[in-house]
């Protein structure tokens, strides 16, 4: 059996000293994912934290002041990785519906020419899974989702897109998202759905968090 | 209310900054020069987190339509206020019609490519999340969510202080404070998460060389050239929380620091983080010029940190001195 403490030695490093990145070991997997929600949900509540925000197989916390010692931080969230149980979070399955291909997924075809799929096999493939909602980042609103199917994954673009509209279901590597809001993306447009992801007025603004999960409803395929 | 009279500005009204929103995708925004904006509001009796309207293109025009008191901060612009000529870093009071010019800053005075217009009550724009400051991305904050244009008309807050000191100035900290190597602003930075991963001789190359601020630099991050700096062997990243001072390296070897607009996830190699002591200095250094990276480390960056704050500190006693002369007479 493998010392769980010795495969699961987490990585951490300050930047600078505005904040800490703790980075879980193996891959990104939603169990990973759920211990990662409980550490920030732990983290959260000392007193030198201002804030503890996921990413994926990994967090970000920021400081209110730096505390004088670094190592007693470093030991007490080594500790609490070690005793945190994973947080299955309630959440809602929110259904987007999608427009493939055309001038809402003017990448599609490239999508096609990496993978050999079809048009329609994509878009099976891609409107197939519940994505779990493991992160929120990149631009308000805006969610790292879990579950793509690998027969999918095709490269970042060579050359960004300068302005992606928002709204944008797009394919990245190994990873899916949907865009909240207007600008340049280096993933592959796909298609594209109408809904507002961020809303200051509401609380919290943005309308999904981590332990939501997203489907994407086929309303329509342009070939 | 404050007019704004100029055309393509590119100013925006920040405060320093809005924290504690991560978690949804939003970044810090505020101040690129935070000090300049902090002891502006501190000489006018401000909270520290007042909003001002920070100018980074110029000429940069304004029209008060009421009386009110105000500081200019950052460069130096050679400012006038309709023919008289406005001190940098110096209160001074306008009357209602006055129009207030920043011109382009003075390097003799010292290197600056930010200004900041602070009044008393602050720019009273909505809090939004917490802060004031303009979320570009996001489309919300500041005035309308957008750069400034002309046109514009900026609330101007209730003064905290009835009768605040007009008539005096600070020393700038880029005067009170210099720090340069061989000529070059120092910048401190401590080595982030992939430095060990880079060649010794891109390591060593990264603190040795001076960095040029290239024309791609703006409030979301300030891409240098110099040295091509090359990774040991390639790195996949996830996604991961970033904050601004960051220091990424893509694949092109050029590394690109993460300033106040950047968005909070990056993928991207990260050699260093320049210190948030000194993150200012950065903030004001212009297009074209070079700046050095000073390897440094917790402790020291944490005593850096303090000093910053104990030189606010000193701006408020001075601003506190002024104020009881100005009694006295």
């Amino acid at each position: 059996m493998i010392d769980r403490r010795m495969s699961d030695a987490p990585r951490m490093s300050p930047l600078g000293t505005s904040a800490l990145l703790f980075e879980a070991a193996g891959e990104t997997t939603l169990e990973t994912q759920r211990r990662i929600w409980a550490l920030a949900a732990e983290a959260e509540t000392w007193p030198e934290i201002e804030e503890a925000a996921p990413g994926l197989n990994n967090l970000l916390l920021s400081f209110r002041r730096p505390p004088m010692s670094l190592a007693a931080l470093l030991q007490r969230l080594s500790q609490a990785w070690q005793s945190v149980l994973p947080l299955a979070l309630p959440g809602r399955i929110v259904e987007l519906p999608v427009t493939y291909g055309g001038e809402d997924g003017p990448h599609l075809a490239d999508v096609v020419a990496h993978t050999g799929l079809s048009v329609d096999a994509i878009v099976a493939l891609h409107s197939a899974p519940t994505y779990p909602v493991f992160a929120l980042g990149s631009h308000p609103g805006y969610c790292y989702l879990g579950g793509m199917d690998a027969r999918i994954a095709t490269p970042r673009r060579k050359v960004p897109e300068l302005n992606i509209p928002g709204g944008a279901v797009s394919i990245g590597g190994a990873q899916t998202g949907v865009s909240a809001s207007a600008g340049p993306s280096g993933w592959n447009t796909i298609g594209r759905t109408s809904l507002t992801f961020f809303d200051v007025a509401a609380s919290p603004p943005a309308l999904l968090q981590p332990g939501d999960s997203i489907r994407f409803r086929v309303a329509k395929v342009i070939r | 209310m404050i007019e704004v009279l100029s055309a393509t500005a590119l100013a925006t009204v920040q405060d320093l900054g809005r924290r504690g929103a991560f978690k949804w995708g939003v970044g810090w925004s505020g101040a690129m020069d935070r000090l300049a904006l902090a002891a502006g509001n501190i000489m006018l009796a401000n909270a520290q987190d007042a909003a001002g309207i920070e100018a980074q293109v110029f000429p940069f025009q304004v029209r008060f339509d009421r009386r009110c008191t105000f500081v200019v901060t950052g460069a130096d612009c050679t400012a006038r206020l309709d023919d008289t000529p406005v001190l940098p870093w110096w209160v001074h009071s306008a009357e209602a019609g006055q129009v207030l010019l920043l011109r382009r800053p003075q390097a003799s005075s010292w290197p600056a490519s930010r200004a900041y217009l602070c009044v008393a009550g602050g720019i009273d724009v909505p809090v939004v999340l917490g802060s004031r400051a303009t979320q570009l991305r996001g489309a919300f904050g500041g005035h309308q969510g957008r750069a400034l244009r002309q046109g514009d008309r900026l609330p101007i807050g209730a003064p905290l202080r009835a009768g605040a000191a007009v008539d005096f100035g600070i020393m700038p900290p880029a005067l009170a404070m210099p720090q340069t190597l061989a000529g070059q602003p120092a910048i401190r930075a401590m080595p982030a998460a992939e430095y060990e991963r880079f060649t010794p001789q891109s390591r060593d190359a990264f603190w040795a060389s001076p960095w040029k601020i290239t024309p791609q630099a703006d409030r979301y991050g300030y891409r240098f050239s110099g040295p091509t700096l090359t990774p040991i062997a390639p790195m996949e990243l996830r996604s991961h929380g970033i904050v601004p001072g960051v220091i990424q390296v893509p694949h092109g070897g050029q590394p690109i620091v993460q300033m106040r607009d950047a968005q909070p996830h990056g993928g991207y190699p990260k050699i260093a983080t320049v210190i948030d002591a000194d993150l200012w200095r950065l903030g004001q250094a212009p297009i074209g010029s070079r700046v050095r990276f000073v390897e440094t480390t917790w402790d020291a960056a944490v005593a850096a940190l303090a000093e910053v704050d104990a030189w606010l500190v000193g701006v408020s006693r001075a601003v506190d001195l002024q104020q009881e002369r100005d009694r006295a007479r």
